[in-house]
């Protein structure tokens, strides 16, 4: 699976878990408009820290933060290189 | 200390003391004498050798301390100056420690004859090692007044117990038993629980004291139905409502209790009612033992509590009033204190806190689950997450459906940020010597 399906994937199955409801899913959502909650994103991060074996935000130095869905995506895309 | 009787003994797996044979014969010869008056570090292998130089040393040395199991040479000499140790019994089927002390004798079983009765005439003062999970361990001092003044009479009895006699716990069962059980039966650390089951369904055990970890190998043993106790006593960690329930469940015609009790504020009270935590009319300033309730932390003030902490830097062991502070958190529900964990160990997610013990007797209280561990996991996000691992129960099935179902579980049972967020099956938790979960790795 390519990172973009695993990250959708596991943003579904963590709002699910959670009982949050997504808005639809493109790469120009904002994160804070996901539907997420930080509990939500922390677990999210660690999940694929799990999935993918890199936790971007941990080695993240003082680059930026992603902040739309798209973001997030090539956030992980980078550390994966 | 010892009260007379025939036949009256403490066995251990490899050695039985019969308590008569003290009469006339001791464990450290005549050097016995060589010890009157003296702080003593004890430093024996085995629980037997400690048991049978407990003995001979009340009311001859000044000071007892007592060295945890296992302690090396450093641990010793840390030991030695805390309490103003000038003495050694070490051994005597292993080299002597190297530390430097004005007398030190070898302890041998069995016990040997002696040329002159034991001359006890000293008020005997009693230094043990709290269980202090952080650093080294603080000693604190009983004496003989403080460790009996809960004792009810005791007599005819079978005891057993998992504790070490070298600690608190296992000391109160030590010393309850030699003033009237017919016979103690001890653990040890190598030994299975199902061997240690075995062993105490030979003794025909009556009484028996555990953590609520080690009764929760007792639900999970095969040797379970060896023996038929009348009393089974809980204390050192929080007993949980489902290990209580599964000990009722167990054994139907046995009294099932928890006792709160700690090193420094020793025993305080006993809850037989079949629950976890104590009722909330225990709290006030009444009684023999008094309770009260400071920043939702327990505090206790007793005559069973221990002297004083030794050592040079010794904090203070009671507020202005008398009180231990034990550090345990407390929680109001309804007309009940709920033990909610340890004042250190809390898991901080996103600035809320979270108590592991909460969440373990949540997770426990679930059908598929036998014994939890709950623990920080590192986010870069809230700062931790909760996990943890669990022990499934015989016939569990270890699958990501049952895995679903007790995270739905939790859920549904504690706010978001407390129930465990990763989950994962293990054959076994980590315990300290001490029959307690291990907290830190």
């Amino acid at each position: 699976m390519t990172t973009r399906l695993t990250i959708l994937a596991a943003i579904r199955d963590v709002a699910a878990e959670q009982g949050k409801t997504l808005a639809p899913l493109n790469d120009d959502l904002p994160l804070m408009e996901t539907g997420l909650d930080s509990l939500c994103f922390a677990i999210l991060v660690a999940r694929l820290e799990d999935a993918l074996g890199a936790d971007p935000f941990t080695s993240a130095g003082d680059g930026r933060l992603p902040s739309t869905v798209g973001e997030l995506i090539a956030f992980y895309d980078a550390a994966l290189v | 200390m010892v009260a007379s009787g025939r036949g009256r003994r403490v066995a251990t797996r490899d050695f039985t003391l019969e308590l008569e044979r003290f009469a006339a014969a001791g464990s450290l010869g005549d050097d016995l004498a060589r010890l009157e008056g003296r702080s003593v570090l004890l430093a024996v292998g085995d629980m037997a050798k400690a048991a049978a130089a407990l003995i001979d040393l009340d009311g001859v040395a000044r000071q007892i301390v007592l060295c945890p199991p296992g302690a090396g040479a450093e641990a010793l000499v840390a030991l030695a100056r805390a309490s103003a140790a000038d003495a050694l019994v070490y051994d005597g089927d292993a080299p002597a420690p190297e530390i430097e002390v004005a007398t030190r004798v070898a302890c041998r079983l069995p016990l040997a004859p002696l040329a002159a009765p034991r001359v006890a005439r000293l008020v005997t003062e009693w230094a043990m090692p709290t269980s202090g999970t952080s650093g080294p361990p603080k000693l604190v001092a009983h004496s003989l007044a403080t460790l009996t003044a809960a004792f009810r009479p005791v007599s005819g009895q079978r005891w057993a117990t998992f504790y070490d006699i070298r600690r608190y716990g296992g000391l109160q069962i030590l010393l309850r038993a030699l003033a009237g059980a017919e016979s103690l039966t001890l653990g040890d650390l190598s030994e299975s629980v199902d061997a240690f089951l075995v062993r105490l369904g030979e003794a025909g055990a009556t009484h028996i004291s555990g953590t609520p970890s080690h009764w929760r190998k007792v639900l999970m043993s095969g040797e379970a139905a060896r023996i038929a106790p009348q009393r089974v006593r809980l204390s050192g960690e929080i007993a949980d409502d489902a290990v209580i329930a599964g000990l009722r469940a167990l054994y139907p015609r046995a009294h099932v209790e928890h006792a709160y009790a700690s090193t420094e504020a020793g025993v305080a009270f006993v809850v037989s009612d079949g629950r976890a935590g104590f009722p909330a009319n225990f709290v006030g300033d009444d009684g023999e033992v008094a309770l009260r309730i400071v920043d939702d932390v327990l505090r206790v003030r007793s005559n069973r509590a221990a002297l004083r902490y030794l050592g040079a830097e010794a904090p203070a062991l009671k507020d202005s009033d008398g009180f231990v502070d034990t550090g345990d958190v407390v929680a109001l529900s309804g007309d009940r204190y709920l033990f909610v964990g340890r004042r250190g160990g809390i898991i901080n997610v996103g600035g809320a806190k979270v108590h592991p013990e909460e969440v373990e007797a949540a997770l426990n209280a679930h059908a598929a689950v036998r014994a939890s561990r709950v623990f920080a996991r590192k986010s870069p996000i809230t700062g931790a997450l909760v996990a943890a691992e669990i022990v499934l129960r015989d016939g569990a099935a270890a699958d990501e459906a049952t895995k679903r179902d007790i995270l739905a579980a939790c859920r549904a049972a504690l706010p978001a940020y407390k129930a465990p967020s990763f989950l994962s099956f293990v054959a076994e938790l980590p315990m300290t010597d001490g029959g307690k979960l291990a907290r830190h790795g």
